[in-house]
């Protein structure tokens, strides 16, 4: 199952001092998340994560913030108010909502991941242009346009790593690729962002299995 | 499908006014779903506090048609749709925007409650014996979700404003699920008589008849409070006893 990549012991991602756990977390549950699962993996991790996070900001003085990337952040949020354009966030959402579930839903093929691609993109130009009006203060459709290029990012990277495994595996099911393939179990797929801020994909070996928990599972064979 | 009309409050810091939006309706809706339809389809800014959708969280309290009830769980078939159903933000505490409200004045309120303080433990190893009588009494309490609409709908609070004088349904039931709690022996009467004025509620029952969790407030939490105060302060023999025996108190 998909989410933020981070380290097993500390919970920590690729970016210094940002921990996750939970279902946002991904790497615990292989390719299925059993019912019941998610609770004892957020309160075991979630203690972990807490704790390494802790121990992370002793340890760590306060980053630098540059003003100028604060103020080109605040300029990006405020930017809904300002367009003249009528593009409605909700609806965005909405046809982002159904996009997904109609062609990226629990039974996958190439041909409707690729046109929910063409799509992503069609929204992710119509997301730059929604407007709002009020003002700042528990204005939810402000809220929503700003939730939009997450919203995105999360729908492209679910659907590129979708299309990349060509195989059925756990929670992921291809009518192309019904069947489980063994070399494609050997790797994860990470998504970064590249330097055009573009998605990159890159195939990294599933680390073996510790000792420990090795023994575990060959005691309860 | 059928349309209906929606007359919802819109406004800033108690100024303001109804505003009407009609809108398509279907089989099953709450009024929650019709708020939220209306703020994606014809007002994006308008304020609504909810989350769990579920009667569970607490957050969506307004007043529909008049009556304090929780929005995700007043379904429209409940409801007279032949004329504008109104929706408006509770009245006991202070307006912030549209349907919200600023409820801090509750947390501040349990803050003062002296806390739960267990008697030692019963047996050797730290833990105790309670009877399951005496657990299923404050059971009935602990479904409170925190939602205020008994504190909206109390006349004490929403008509009076005594807020400075008395704590409201909600707390009393908190008050009444520690002090009834079979282990706990810390004493919150003196504290209710005085500082959280139980003594203001003339058991309207008001309360009770809004509880979303069904909670009989009045009869089971706050008559029986007021019983252990009456019983402690102003029972008549003791009264007589203290007259005529010296210093009994």
């Amino acid at each position: 199952m998909g989410g933020v990549r981070v380290d097993g012991d500390s919970q920590m991602s690729d970016v210094p001092g940002l921990f996750a756990a939970g279902e946002c977390a991904a790497g615990l549950h292989g390719a299925n998340r059993l019912g019941g699962n998610s609770l004892s993996d957020l309160l075991v991790f979630g203690k972990r994560a807490g704790e390494y996070a802790a121990r992370f900001a002793k340890e760590n003085a306060l980053g630098a913030v540059s003003s100028q990337a604060i103020e080109s952040a605040e300029k990006c949020a405020l930017q809904p108010f300002e367009r003249k354009s009528s593009e409605n966030p909700y609806a965005v959402q909405h046809t982002l909502q159904d996009v997904m579930q109609d062609l990226v839903g629990i039974v996958r093929t190439e041909a409707e991941m690729l046109q929910a691609l063409e799509r992503i993109r069609e929204l992710k130009a119509k997301s730059e242009r929604v407007s709002v009006d009020g003002n700042r203060e528990y204005n939810a459709g402000w809220h929503t346009a700003l939730d939009l290029s997450n919203l995105l990012t999360v729908a492209e990277v679910i659907t590129r790593a979708a299309l990349e495994r060509k195989e059925s595996r756990g929670a992921h099911f291809r009518d192309d690729f019904p069947a489980k393939d063994e070399q494609s179990g050997k790797f994860n797929i990470v998504a970064r962002k590249g330097t055009n801020g573009e998605v990159q994909l890159a195939h990294e070996p599933i680390p073996p299995m510790p000792q420990e928990l090795q023994q575990i599972v060959e005691e309860m064979k | 499908m059928a349309t209906a009309t929606f007359r919802i409050w819109r406004g800033e810091r108690g100024e303001g006014q109804f505003r009407d939006y009609t809108t398509e309706t279907s089989e099953g809706m709450v009024v929650l779903d019709v708020v939220h339809e209306i703020q994606a389809e014809q007002a994006h800014d308008l304020a609504v506090r909810w989350n769990c959708k579920a009667g569970k969280c607490g957050s969506c309290s307004a007043e529909i048609n008049g009556m304090p009830k929780l929005m995700c769980m007043t379904r429209l078939n409940t409801l007279p749709l032949d004329k504008p159903v109104t929706v408006e933000p509770m009245k006991s505490f202070p307006h912030m925007r549209d349907l919200v409200t600023d409820v801090s004045w509750n947390y501040e309120v349990k803050k003062r409650i002296p806390k739960f303080q267990p008697r030692r433990p019963d047996a050797p190893d730290g833990t105790w014996r309670i009877a399951q009588e005496d657990v299923e009494r404050v059971q009935e309490f602990r479904k409170c979700i925190e939602c205020y609409l008994c504190q909206d709908v109390c006349h004490v609070l929403r008509d009076h404003h005594m807020h400075d004088k008395f704590i409201g349904p909600r707390f009393l039931v908190y008050a009444a699920a520690l002090e009834m709690h079979p282990l706990d022996v810390a004493d919150r009467i003196p504290e209710l008589t005085k500082d959280f004025g139980i003594g203001l509620c003339n058991i309207t029952k008001c309360c009770t008849k809004v509880c979303p969790e069904n909670i009989t407030i009045t009869d089971n939490a706050i008559i029986p409070l007021k019983e252990r105060v009456v019983d402690r302060f102003f029972d008549p023999l003791s009264k007589l006893f203290k007259v005529f025996g010296g210093s009994n108190t």
